[in-house]
């Protein structure tokens, strides 16, 4: 009787089925002997990440995606961007409010579109915290901070006229941080740069963020 | 609803970032977890998973919508991992090794379950690190990624003969270091 080579016992290991097996005493003893050591091996131990490792690793990646051509006009346009938006919503509302004729948006759509566009806002806003917390360089992140001020003032008052009371506590805490940032001196002083440290870490600033942000696209491509 | 992993993609390559963002959140602990049996470092592995969306959000107008998003992502991981273990080609020492071991964390696991998983997280780290680049990426996908020979083929770029002779060569070689010592322990 022919017996089965090493290579057909790793075969037959992974699935490939072989009567041999179950005839030949030789090969089965074989088999098994090769099978104890493999099972043993699927105890490769990995350390475990939690359930918000996937929102850790995207805070981390976002800085280095590279940007997209339109992108950069994107990113200087997101105060007028935003404005646009709370425009369209609330004309939206007003309209619905005096006439019933369906409105050129859907307010389905016109939410969803405000909801991941302050999802992203805030995800931007995230990485100015962070690198504020994190490097204490204000006048690094001095520009960003400008550019998003206004946008946060816009959709803060958006969220206030729909009653968000959670999203308005969070932009209103943001808006004073990244104000601080955007009108940093020159060459901030060590007190100016922990004062603005301390703001955001006494206020768990960048947690809340990145839970409102979760939270807005969450509830986005729910609608 | 939630995107599928097909809608997400398609968002992604539209320049949408949240599309992209609901990929990353949805497969970095299968992608963590692929790295580090590739590499057998934590910190390598995470490194490995910034890298490997890096390069899925560079190349995502490659990627077939008929094809399964993981697939593609776990053949970019594979080829990042590659990628570190041929620039390291320095052999793993006893001490790495003994690193190695303290950064894992079974999810409690019984006293004995634990001296087993040890004594064999001991013995199959430096193990596997003698394993040339292509062996031990065959071996980890068909022994913890389940993958068929032809997946492995298409994710290293080479032959199904090829492929499966490097399954079999990492066996043979993983036994030849395990048997006799874990028959010791036993």
């Amino acid at each position: 009787m022919n017996h089965l080579s090493e290579e057909q016992l790793v075969e037959a290991y992974y699935g490939t089925e072989t009567a041999h097996l179950e005839d030949c005493e030789e090969c089965r003893a074989a088999f098994e002997n090769l099978r104890s050591v493999l099972d043993e091996a699927k105890a490769y131990p990995v350390p475990e990440r939690g359930e918000g490792y996937g929102g850790e690793v995207w805070t981390a990646l976002l800085p280095k995606l590279p940007q997209k051509k339109q992108s950069r006009a994107w990113w200087l346009m997101v105060p007028a961007f935003a404005a646009m938006l709370v425009l369209a919503f609330l004309v939206g509302r007003t309209s619905k409010e005096v006439t019933t004729t369906a409105t050129a948006i859907p307010e389905k759509a016109r939410e969803r579109v405000l909801l991941l566009s302050l999802s992203e806002h805030l995800e931007r806003s995230q990485i100015v915290l962070a690198q504020v917390e994190n490097a204490g360089d204000l006048t690094e992140e001095r520009d960003r901070a400008r550019e998003l001020v206004g946008a946060n003032r816009l959709l803060r008052q958006t969220a206030e006229r729909l009653g968000d009371r959670q999203d308005v506590a969070v932009l209103e805490q943001l808006e004073h941080v990244l104000l601080e940032v955007a009108n940093a001196p020159d060459a901030p002083s060590g007190a100016d740069t922990a004062h603005v440290q301390q703001r955001i870490a006494q206020n768990e600033l960048l947690f809340k963020v990145r839970i409102a942000s979760t939270d807005a696209r969450d509830r986005g491509l729910k609608l | 609803m939630e995107w599928t992993d097909s809608q997400a993609a398609r968002e992604a390559r539209l320049g949408n970032q949240q599309g992209f963002r609901v990929l990353v959140e949805r497969h970095s602990r299968l992608v963590f977890r692929l790295a580090y049996r590739m590499t057998g470092n934590e910190q390598d592995a995470e490194d490995l998973v910034q890298e490997s969306f890096l390069r899925a959000y560079k190349q995502l107008h490659t990627f077939d919508e008929r094809a399964a998003f993981s697939t593609w992502l776990h053949r970019i991981c594979v080829n990042c991992s590659l990628d570190l273990l041929r620039a390291r080609k320095s052999r793993r020492t006893e001490d790495d090794a003994t690193s190695w071991l303290e950064q894992v964390a079974a999810p409690e696991p019984s006293p004995e379950r634990l001296t087993q998983s040890n004594q064999m997280a001991q013995l199959l780290e430096p193990a596997l690190s003698r394993l040339s680049e292509n062996e031990r990426a065959a071996f980890v996908l068909r022994h913890y990624e389940g993958s068929s020979i032809e997946e492995i083929a298409r994710a290293l770029g080479i032959q199904t003969s090829a492929a499966k002779h490097s399954v079999f060569r990492a066996v043979q070689k993983l036994r030849r270091s395990l048997a006799p010592a874990w028959g010791a322990t036993r």
